[in-house]
């Protein structure tokens, strides 16, 4: 057994698990209509490769990942694609986003399928390609893509593989369930990774509130040839944090702006394994998972396989909800889930909780009071933090502090607004002040590209404004050259000899010449029309037509000077 | 029925300020208890005027900022401060000043700063200072334990002319009956006597100190309770009383015939009631556990040095304001080192 250690604050809530561990997991029916969001992962979204009206088979694909980070998407039944658009998802914004409705044949046919009995012979690459392709994503919390995590590039030597079985949410359940009737596949799903891997340690923690499912791993762990510990850490929320349990089994932080990987620790949640498991023996893409529902707004509370994609309202109506005590719906835990208000939302991959909450059980909060600094939040930060200090800064705007005081280091746990006494919704205020903090870099960003685009359009004004400078330049100087070799040719007249110049010559000073009269036509025209009009200024053009007449009169002689008659 | 959507976390501890204040007013019991063991009705008398005061001094600038009454009332924070004033004040004291000193902490410490949770200093501690400093005469002036008087309580002055020195009637014994020196003025005043001499010389000293003890030891109690039920952490009390202990230890040991012992240091004055009751505010105290560490220490040092070398004999209430007002400066410089962070980071002056 290895040394236990501990991380700062921590709450201990309720834990209502118990509600849900009455029966074993069940099996949850096939809905009439499947909703699969293309985003239910980290990263981008995925891109759909069935169009509407197609049959589809269970286990086929119907969606491929898109980019390094991304997850395939799989028929979790066969069936009719009917739509591809948006529709509600289990999104804290409440907003749609695009998902495949499946309507189901309820023939649940599967798709061919194919397993690897004999994956140490295999290629890595392959291997993880293979798990990359059945979509598989963690199903702990965030859904990030779990190859991406299995395939660590050559800077990246893993130490210590830990396996998230803390569960510290209240209510949830369904890794306990998990671990207690499906040991095997867990144990079989680690050694996958462990393969993969490599590394030198492999930790389980597990909180001591599961002695069922400790046994359950226990005994499955006999059979294994790996040296695997499995580590009981004391109840306490949040230790299933992935940075709080890699600070409880190794004693060691994650530096802040990094990520486990960088300090040789990879973390996989419990119900990750299991589901690699089915990926390399069964072949099976990542279609159903287990999502405790409980909340005493339902009649049933226990845990059920469901296909990724079911309605909440399927599930809901299978554990027999009341609907005149349903007051709160919550995807996930009562301390960091999210609340939903359309039941016709669908299960996700990261879907491990429902809970039908009555009035009772989650009461609307209490209006918030001033803050007194009583430091209660403080005492149980597990990143130690200083909340209300944060809270004031995010109150009064001051985010270049709340950023000084480690904003971003908060993980909205939500332990420091479950103690307020003031009811205070401080993780709220945290999330208020992070997005304007991100919005503010954004638009810094936006701002200083604006500003290289202006300063380079600003330097290419400059540098064409000086070329057109040295032009006219040159011009001014060929010009000047020029006229003084007229001025030498007028002083020597006899200069221009050859025919070709002469006419030239003659030519420019034809049109010159009748230049000058069309300006005096124009004029005597304008003139002309004043007198008839009575406008102002007739001296004015008479003064001009006067000088105009004298340079027609120039020009004309000009061209008679040079022998212009003649033509 | 329609659903409600709010964000994590969707449950929270039964916990509500009122709840917080409740649990202080039901520490500070064994000190009435105490007070009115040792001094008299008097202490009961000011709690039931200070918190009448406080309850309208409260409603009133409530209702002038425009706030509702019923919500703020029932915080329950006036009532902390003005139970705090009460048993800070002499137990005989004429009933204006309870008026006065509830006024200049409802009104002008807390309200005028922007109410609860926004004063800088502590509301009790202004009051108490303002008193001092305004009426010294009557702030002086502590009845005489009944210790030093008769042999039971019963040699105290009964309810009736309790009250009616409090409310300064015609058929009041004059107040000079009852009161004496307290035990920090005795050793103040000791003028050329050593230690040792005027301990043996003053009953003060050598028998009425044992009701301050006494007096000393219930708001430890309430002290210890407030810290076994989370409402506060040991932090600020604990420094505060470990740093008073040794400079009082160093001087005595220096100089045992010119200085007081330690435990005279910790056992009378408003030692064991300003680290547990005071240091301990959270709204003018300073913030993390670090913070609040050195807190305790300069309230430590101030005390001492104020109560050694000052020319009051009590200094907790000066000690408090002049922490009050370093505590924004602590709070800079003692931030806690976050999860992933090498170093605390403080917000130090040149950063904006």
């Amino acid at each position: 057994m290895s040394r236990i250690f501990s991380f700062h604050g921590g709450i201990h809530p309720p834990e209502n698990k118990k509600q849900s561990l009455g029966a074993d997991i069940r099996l949850a029916p096939i809905p009439t209509q499947l909703i699969l969001p293309l985003q239910q992962h980290i990263g981008k979204a995925a891109l759909p490769c069935v169009t509407i009206g197609e049959r589809v088979l269970k286990g086929q694909k119907i969606a491929e990942a898109n980019g390094r980070i991304s997850s395939s998407l799989h028929a979790p039944s066969s069936g009719i694609v009917t739509y591809i658009g948006p529709q509600p998802v289990p999104h804290a914004s409440g907003l749609e986003s695009d998902c495949i409705v499946i309507d189901t044949d309820g023939l649940d046919e599967w798709t061919a399928l194919s397993p690897i009995l004999d994956y140490q012979s295999m290629n890595k690459m392959d291997l993880i390609n293979h798990i990359r392709d059945l979509g598989i994503a963690g199903l702990g919390g965030a859904g990030f893509p779990t190859d991406v995590k299995l395939h660590l590039g050559d800077d990246h030597i893993v130490n210590t593989l830990i396996i998230n079985a803390a569960e510290c949410e209240p209510y949830i359940t369904a890794d306990d369930a998990l671990m207690r009737e499906r040991s095997d596949e867990v144990l079989a799903g680690i050694e996958i990774i462990a393969h993969l891997l490599k590394p030198s340690h492999i930790l389980i923690g597990i909180e001591d509130n599961k002695p069922q499912a400790i046994k359950a791993l226990d005994h499955a762990l006999r059979t294994s040839t790996l040296n695997i510990d499995i580590c009981v850490v004391p109840t306490k929320y949040p230790s299933g944090g992935e940075k709080q349990l890699i600070q409880l089994l190794t004693g060691i932080e994650v530096p802040s702006g990094s990520i486990p990987a960088d300090i040789g620790i990879v973390c996989q949640n419990v119900g990750t394994t299991a589901a690699i498991y089915r990926a390399i023996f069964k072949g099976e893409p990542l279609i159903s998972r287990v999502v405790t529902l409980t909340g005493y707004a339902l009649g049933h509370r226990q845990n059920y396989e469901a296909l990724i994609g079911t309605p909440f309202t399927t599930l809901l109506e299978a554990a027999e909800v009341n609907r005149k005590a349903l007051f709160r719906l919550v995807m996930g835990g009562p301390m960091m889930g999210i609340s939903v208000n359309d039941e016709r939302i669908p299960v996700i991959k990261t879907t491990n909780c429902i809970i039908a909450a009555t009035k009772d059980e989650m009461p609307p909060a209490q209006p918030a009071q001033p803050c007194i600094r009583c430091g209660m939040c403080e005492q149980v930060c597990p990143a130690s933090l200083l909340p209300q200090q944060l809270f004031w800064f995010a109150q009064g705007r001051e985010f270049e502090k709340a950023k000084h005081h480690n904003l971003f280091d908060c993980i909205e746990c939500g332990a420091c607004a479950y103690v307020c006494p003031s009811n205070i919704p401080l993780v709220q205020h945290y999330r208020f002040a992070k997005s304007e903090i991100r919005t503010e870099e954004f638009e810094q960003q936006k701002a200083s590209h604006a500003r290289i685009r202006f300063e380079a359009r600003q330097a290419r004004l400059e540098r064409e404004a000086a070329e057109k400078e040295l032009r006219r330049k040159e011009r001014a100087e060929a010009a000047a050259k020029q006229q003084a070799e007229r001025k030498l040719a007028e002083a020597a007249p006899k200069e221009v000899s050859t025919d070709e110049e002469k006419a030239t010559q003659l030519k420019q000073l034809k049109t010159a010449a009748s230049v000058a009269r069309t300006k005096l036509k124009k004029a005597n025209d304008a003139l002309k029309n004043a007198r008839e009009k009575g406008l102002e200024g007739i001296d004015k053009l008479e003064a001009t037509i006067l000088l105009l007449e004298q340079k027609a009169n120039e020009a004309q002689q000009a061209w008679i000077d040079a022998g212009g008659e003649q033509n | 029925m329609a659903l409600i959507h709010l964000s994590s976390p969707h449950v929270s501890k039964a916990n509500s300020t009122a709840r917080v204040m409740r649990l202080v007013l039901l520490a500070t019991l064994p000190a009435v208890l105490a007070l009115t063991f040792f001094f008299g009705w008097g202490s009961l008398i000011q709690i039931f005027l200070a918190c009448t005061f406080a309850l309208i001094f409260e409603a009133c600038a409530l209702y002038l900022r425009q706030r509702s009454l019923r919500f703020f009332l029932s915080d329950g924070s006036a009532l902390v401060t003005a139970l705090l004033l009460a048993l800070a004040i002499p137990p005989m004291a004429p009933w204006w000043i309870t008026a006065v000193g509830m006024f200049s902490a409802i009104v002008i410490a807390k309200h005028l700063y922007g109410g609860l949770g926004q004063n800088p200093f502590n509301p009790a501690m202004v009051a108490y200072a303002l008193l001092l400093i305004s009426f010294p005469v009557e702030m002086t002036q502590w009845n005489a334990p009944f210790v030093l008087i008769g042999d039971s309580w019963q040699a105290l002055p009964s309810l009736s002319q309790t009250l009616a020195i409090i409310f300064n009637s015609s058929q009041a014994l004059a107040l000079d009956a009852y009161t004496g020196a307290t035990p920090l003025e005795v050793l103040k005043h000791k003028g050329s006597l050593t230690t040792e001499e005027i301990w043996r010389s003053s009953d003060v000293l050598n028998q009425g100190v044992f009701a301050w003890y006494g007096v000393s030891a219930a708001w430890l109690m309430g002290g210890i309770f407030l810290i076994y039920r989370k409402i506060m952490t040991w932090h600020a009390p604990l420094s505060m009383l470990v740093t008073l202990f040794i400079l009082a230890s160093l001087f005595y040991g220096g100089d045992p015939s010119n200085f007081a012992d330690p435990f005279v240091h910790l056992g009378v004055g408003a030692t064991m009631m300003g680290a547990f009751f005071i240091a301990t505010d959270p709204v003018s105290g300073a913030t993390s556990n670090k913070g609040k560490v050195v807190f305790g220490i300069g309230l430590g040092i101030l005390i001492y040095v104020i109560r050694t070398w000052g020319n009051y004999p009590d200094a907790v209430a000066f000690a408090v304001l002049l922490m009050n007002l370093s505590a924004p400066f602590i709070d800079q410089y003692t931030q806690p080192r976050s999860y992933g962070h090498k170093h605390s980071s403080p917000t130090r002056g040149g950063h904006r």
